[in-house]
C-alpha cells in the first residue's frame, strides 16, 4: 500500500527529536505532564461534549472514569518521575570488588499507542503519559469508532504538548495498518483479542515488543451474603456493569456467577437498583452510555437472535436502534455453548449462570480463557484464598468491581488471552523502559586465575570462587589447601 | 512430519499442570534439587559432551556452564520462599478501606528454547526459573550440540519429574510442530531471523515471550587505561567465551588511531600468552561449532573488501574447524564482517580520531546486547552510560555482568526483550496478579448513578486529594 508522505515525515521528525535527546530530560517530561494536567482542566467541558457525542457518556461518568483517572495519572507521575528515573544499586557479591552494579532505566525510543473507543480520552491519554515520563518520543492514534474524542484529541493535544515528541495521527483500519508497516521500539495497544493478534504479529516483523491490554469475559462469583453486605454488592455490580459505558468496558463484569438457590432473589434486587440507576423503561433510561456504533449495535442485539438466549431473558431485551440504546438486560441461565457465553459481551447484557455449590465456580472459570479481571462478593476467607490460588487472571478484586483500576500501586494488566505486559503507576513507566545493566569494575585486584592458560590450581580458585568461598581462597592461595581432585 | 505427537504432549502436560502439582513449593525445591544432583553426578558426561560438540576447554565447562547453573539453583533454592511470597502495596485514598497485593503465579505450560553455544546453560537456567516459578516445561535443546541435547535429554529423563518436565530433541520439523501449540510463555535464546519465526507463531496464541538474541557488542578502548588488564579482560571476553560465539563476546572494537598500536601490540603478547605461539594446537580454545559456521566466517575472511586488513592470526585447519585468534584493523564498514555479528575467533579494530567519536559509530547500529568501555576518564564513563543503549553495560570488563545475579540479563530492540537471571528468572516466567481487598463498608454513594452534579463535585475533590474539597463536597457546598 502507498505509504504517506506525511507518516515518513513525520516518523523522522519524532526519531530526529528522540536523537536530539530532548526527551530525556527530567525538565522536559515535568513539563509535558504539566501540560497534561493544563490541557485536562481547560479543556473539562469539551471532554465532556465530545464523550457526550461519541457513547451519551454522563458527565460524572467522565470525569470518574476519565478525566479524573488521568489527573490522577499525571499527577502522580509529576511526583514521582524524578524518582523512576533513578538509577537502581544492586548488590554484588565481594568477587567482584571493587565494582558497582546498577540498573539504569532508559526510553525505548519512538512508540506507538493504539487506543480503544470506549474510554477514548482516558485510554488514549493514560498510555502516552508513561511513555513521556519515560522519556519517549510518540505517535498516538485515537480509535475513529470515537470521532468526537479523536478529532478533540487530534486538535487539542498540539497545542498543549511538544508536537516534535507527540504526535496524534487519526484514521481508521487504514492509517492503522501504514503504522503497523513501520518499525517502532514499542507499541501499546487497547483493544480485542482478535485485533491483539494483528498487531503483535505486525510487531515480529521487527522484534518490537509490546503491550496489549486485551478483554475477555470477566466472571463475577456472587457468594451467599447478608441482606446489607448483599445490597451493596448488587449496587457494585449493578455500578460495575451497566454504570461503566453500559458493559463495553474490558473490566467490565461480564457475566454473574451464583447458586441456584439465590438466582431468583438477585434478579429481584439487580431490577431494582437498576430501575433506581438508571429509570424503569427505554425510553425513561437515563445516565447510561449507549452502543458505540451500530455495527456494535448489531453485534450486542444479535446475541440476543438466538432463541434460546432470547427465551432466557428475565428483564429488559428492548433496544432503540435509532439512538444505539439497549435496555439493562438480564439473561437467567443462558445456554453455554451460545455466543453470549463463548465471547466478550461488551454490551449491557448480564448473563446469571446457576451452580449448585459456589465453589464449582472455579472450575468454570478455569475450563475457560483467563479473563482480565476477577470479581468475587464473599466473606468466606477459605474460599477466598482458594480462588485466589486456583484461578488465574490479570487482577482479582473482592467484594467490589471495577476498583482496581484506579490503584495506581497495583499492575493493570491481562494474561493470557487478557492480554501482555501491564501499566499504571510506575508500572507505566517501566512498560516504556528498557532497564539497562550497568556494571563497573576497576582496574585493580585483577585475578590471573580468571585467565588461560587453564590449569589445577585455577579450576580450584574459581570453584572456591563460584561458592563464595573466601576462606577457602585464601587457604588455597597461602597453599594450605588443594581440595578438587579432577572429576572422575 | 514430527516424529512425535505434540499435540498429546501439550495435553497431558496442562493435565499435569491443572492438577496443581507443579505450584507447591514442595515440588519446585524437590525439582531444583534433583537439577544440582544431576550437575553434581553427571559433571564428567557434561563436560565429554560439551568437548564432543565444542572441543570447549574443561575449564570453560566448568566456570561458564556447570558454575553458573549450580549458582543459579542454589539461589532459586534459598529464595524460593520469598520469591513467591505475596507483594503487600500501598492503598490510596480513592480505593479507601482496602487493601492490595501483588500475588506471582506461574503461567502454565512453558517452552525453552536452547541455542548450541552454551548449549547446558542456555537449556537449563531458564528452565530454573521456569521451574522455580511452578510452571510445566518443555525443552528443545539446540540440535547442533548433539552430544549436549542427548546428554540432557537422558538425565532429565532420569532425575525429573517427566509428567511435568520434557526434553524434546529435534530440528526444524519438531520445532515447528512444538510451536503450532499454545504455549503460555516461549523462552527463546538465538538469533534474529528465528526469533522473527518464534514471534509470528507465538502472535497467533498471544503467548508472550522472552528473546534473548544478541547483535554486534562493541567494546571501546581509551588510552589512559592499564593496557594489560584491559588486553586480558577483552580476551577472556573475546576468546575465552567458546572462542568468541558467545552472544555478549566483544564483537569489534573502537580505539583512537593514536592508541591503536599500543592496543595491538599489547593484545598480540597477551594471546601468546595466553594461547601459545601455534594457538591452533592449543586446547584452552574451543573450535568452530560446525562447516557451516566455519565457512561462514572463512568467508568473512575471504571478503575482499577486507584484503590486507588482517594484522594478526588468520590461520585455519578446515580438518579440526579451528580458527585461530585473528585481528583485523580498519576494515571498511560495509564489509561482511561489519554486517552481521561475527559470532567466532575474529576481532575488528576500528580506529578513530577522537575516542568519543566512537559513540555515532556505535549508535548507527542496532542496539546490541552488550557494550563496553575501557577508561579512567569519569565523564567518558558517564556519557557511555547515558547514551549507549544496549542490553547491558560493563565499564572495564567484558561479560562480567552475566554472573551477577542482581542485574536483568537480556536485550532491547534486536537485541532482544525481555531479562532473566536471579529473581528476573522467577519473574520471566510468572504473572503478578493484581489482589485488591475491599470492604462493604464505606460504600461511596457518588459511585453510583443518577449522577448529579453534587456526586461530581465529591469525585473531584477526591481526585485532588483535598480533604477541604471532600468535606465541602459532602457538606454540599458548591463551587
Amino acid at each position: 500500500m502507498e505509504e504517506s508522505p506525511g507518516l515518513a515525515r513525520n516518523l523522522a521528525e519524532l526519531r530526529q527529536t528522540f536523537r536530539s535527546g530532548k526527551t530525556r530530560g527530567l525538565e522536559w517530561r515535568k513539563a509535558q505532564l504539566r501540560a497534561i494536567l493544563k490541557l485536562l482542566d481547560e479543556n473539562e467541558d469539551s471532554i465532556f461534549d465530545a464523550l457526550q457525542q461519541d457513547l451519551g457518556k454522563h458527565p460524572v461518568e467522565a470525569y470518574r472514569d476519565e478525566v479524573g483517572v488521568l489527573k490522577k495519572s499525571a499527577n502522580y507521575a509529576l511526583a514521582s518521575v524524578e524518582k523512576w528515573m533513578a538509577p537502581k544499586k544492586g548488590q554484588i557479591p565481594l568477587l567482584f570488588f571493587p565494582a558497582r552494579a546498577e540498573v539504569l532505566p532508559e526510553p525505548l525510543g519512538l512508540v506507538l499507542i493504539l487506543a480503544s473507543w470506549n474510554f477514548p480520552i482516558s485510554l488514549a491519554l493514560d498510555p502516552v503519559i508513561g511513555a513521556i515520563s519515560a522519556g519517549n518520543t510518540v505517535v498516538l492514534k485515537p480509535s475513529e469508532l470515537s470521532p468526537a474524542s479523536s478529532s478533540f484529541l487530534a486538535n487539542t493535544i498540539p497545542r498543549y504538548l511538544d508536537s516534535a515528541a507527540l504526535k496524534v495521527i487519526e484514521g481508521g483500519h487504514d492509517a492503522a495498518e501504514q503504522l503497523l508497516q513501520q518499525k517502532w521500539d514499542k507499541i501499546f495497544f487497547t483493544g480485542s483479542s482478535r485485533v491483539g493478534r494483528i498487531i503483535m504479529a505486525a510487531a515480529a516483523n521487527h522484534l518490537t515488543p509490546v503491550t496489549l491490554e486485551l478483554g475477555g469475559k470477566c466472571p463475577t462469583i456472587l457468594d451467599s451474603l447478608s441482606i446489607s453486605d448483599l445490597e451493596v454488592a448488587i449496587k457494585r455490580i449493578v455500578g460495575g456493569k451497566w454504570g461503566l459505558c453500559s458493559g463495553q468496558a474490558c473490566i467490565g463484569i461480564d457475566y454473574v456467577l451464583v447458586e441456584e438457590k439465590f438466582a431468583s432473589i438477585l434478579v429481584e434486587l439487580l431490577k431494582k437498583c437498576i430501575k433506581a440507576f438508571f429509570g424503569d423503561s427505554m425510553p425513561n433510561l437515563k445516565n447510561l452510555c449507549r452502543i458505540v456504533s451500530k455495527s456494535h449495535f448489531d453485534r450486542v442485539s444479535n446475541l440476543l437472535g438466538d432463541p434460546r438466549v432470547a427465551a432466557s431473558i428475565v428483564h429488559g431485551g428492548s433496544w432503540d436502534e435509532q439512538n444505539l440504546m439497549i435496555e439493562p438486560t438480564i439473561l437467567l441461565d443462558p445456554p453455554l455453548d451460545a455466543d453470549i457465553m463463548s465471547e466478550e459481551i461488551f454490551g449491557p447484557l448480564l448473563p446469571i449462570i446457576t451452580l449448585n455449590k459456589i465453589e464449582e465456580s472455579i472450575e468454570f472459570i478455569n475450563l475457560r480463557p483467563k479473563p482480565l479481571a476477577i470479581h468475587a462478593f464473599t466473606k468466606n476467607e477459605r474460599f477466598k484464598k482458594k480462588l485466589l490460588s486456583e484461578t488465574s487472571s490479570g487482577s482479582i478484586t473482592f467484594n467490589d468491581a471495577i476498583v482496581q483500576f484506579v490503584a495506581d500501586s497495583l499492575p493493570f494488566g491481562g494474561v493470557g488471552e487478557s492480554g501482555i505486559g501491564r501499566y499504571h503507576g510506575k508500572y507505566s513507566f517501566d512498560t516504556f523502559s528498557h532497564e539497562k545493566a550497568v556494571l563497573q569494575r576497576s582496574f585493580y585486584l585483577d585475578l590471573e586465575p580468571r585467565y588461560p592458560p587453564w590449569n589445577d590450581f585455577k579450576l580450584d580458585f574459581i570453584k572456591l570462587a563460584y561458592k563464595f568461598d573466601y576462606l577457602g581462597l585464601l587457604l588455597l592461595l597461602s597453599g594450605l589447601r588443594r581440595i578438587f581432585k579432577r572429576s572422575n | 512430519m514430527a516424529l512425535f505427537d505434540a499435540a498429546a504432549m501439550m495435553k497431558g502436560l496442562r493435565a499435569t499442570y491443572a492438577s496443581g502439582k507443579t505450584r507447591s513449593y514442595e515440588w519446585r525445591v524437590s525439582q531444583l534439587k534433583a537439577l544440582l544432583k544431576l550437575m553434581s553426578f553427571h559433571e564428567k558426561e557434561i563436560v565429554d559432551a560439551l568437548r564432543s560438540d565444542l572441543s570447549k576447554p574443561e575449564l570453560e565447562s566448568f566456570l561458564q556452564e556447570i558454575a553458573l547453573l549450580k549458582e543459579s539453583c542454589g539461589l532459586a533454592l534459598k529464595e524460593l520462599h520469598r520469591w513467591m511470597a505475596p507483594e503487600k502495596v500501598k492503598t490510596m485514598m480513592t480505593t479507601f478501606p482496602s487493601s492490595a497485593e501483588i500475588v506471582p503465579e506461574p503461567l502454565g505450560v512453558v517452552l525453552v528454547i536452547s541455542a548450541w553455544n552454551y548449549p547446558f546453560l542456555l537449556s537449563l537456567d531458564p528452565v530454573i526459573g521456569a521451574i522455580a516459578a511452578g510452571n510445566a516445561v518443555v525443552l528443545k535443546p539446540s540440535e547442533i550440540s548433539p552430544a549436549t541435547s542427548s546428554v540432557l535429554a537422558k538425565l532429565l529423563g532420569q532425575y525429573m519429574d517427566c509428567s511435568a518436565v520434557k526434553v524434546i530433541e529435534g530440528a526444524v520439523p519438531e520445532t515447528t510442530a512444538l510451536l503450532q501449540q499454545k504455549w503460555d510463555k516461549i523462552f527463546y535464546t538465538g538469533n534474529g531471523k528465528v526469533a522473527r519465526i518464534v514471534s509470528a507463531a507465538a502472535a497467533k496464541h498471544l503467548t508472550p515471550l522472552v528473546l534473548e538474541l544478541g547483535g554486534k557488542s562493541p567494546v571501546i578502548v581509551d588510552s589512559n587505561v592499564d593496557l594489560k588488564v584491559a588486553a586480558r579482560r577483552i580476551i577472556a571476553g573475546k576468546w575465552g567465551c567458546n572462542n568468541g560465539q558467545a552472544c555478549v563476546s566483544p564483537d569489534y572494537a573502537i580505539t583512537t588511531k593514536e592508541f591503536a598500536p599500543d592496543l595491538i601490540d599489547t593484545l598480540r603478547s597477551e594471546l601468546e600468552k595466553f594461547y601459545g605461539k601455534d594457538p591452533l594446537k592449543s586446547n584452552d580454545l574451543s573450535r568452530i561449532v560446525n562447516s557451516n559456521h566455519f565457512n561462514r566466517l572463512s568467508k568473512l575472511l575471504d571478503d575482499d573488501k577486507i584484503s590486507g586488513k588482517i594484522i594478526h592470526g588468520g590461520q585455519k585447519d578446515i580438518a579440526n574447524l579451528k580458527i585461530a585468534p585473528t585481528i583485523l584493523l580498519d576494515v571498511p564498514e560495509d564489509s561482511l564482517i561489519m554486517e552481521e555479528e561475527i559470532f567466532g575467533p575474529l576481532l575488528p579494530i576500528l580506529t578513530v580520531n577522537n575516542v568519543e567519536d566512537s559513540f555515532n559509530i556505535i549508535k548507527s547500529k542496532d542496539k546490541p546486547l552488550a557494550a563496553y568501555l575501557f577508561t579512567n576518564n569519569k565523564k567518558l564513563k558517564e556519557n557511555f552510560i547515558r547514551n549507549i543503549s544496549a542490553g547491558g553495560l560493563v565499564i572495564n570488563d567484558t561479560t562480567m555482568h552475566l554472573a551477577v545475579p542482581t542485574l536483568p540479563f537480556g536485550g532491547v530492540g534486536e537485541s532482544g526483550m525481555g531479562a532473566y537471571h536471579g529473581k528476573f528468572s522467577f519473574d520471566a516466567f510468572s504473572h503478578k496478579k493484581a489482589v485488591l481487598l475491599r470492604s462493604f463498608a464505606g460504600d461511596l454513594s457518588s459511585r453510583y448513578p443518577p449522577y448529579t452534579p453534587k456526586k461530581l463535585n465529591l469525585l473531584k475533590a477526591l481526585v485532588n486529594g483535598s480533604l477541604f474539597g471532600i468535606l465541602r463536597a459532602l457538606l454540599g457546598w458548591h463551587d
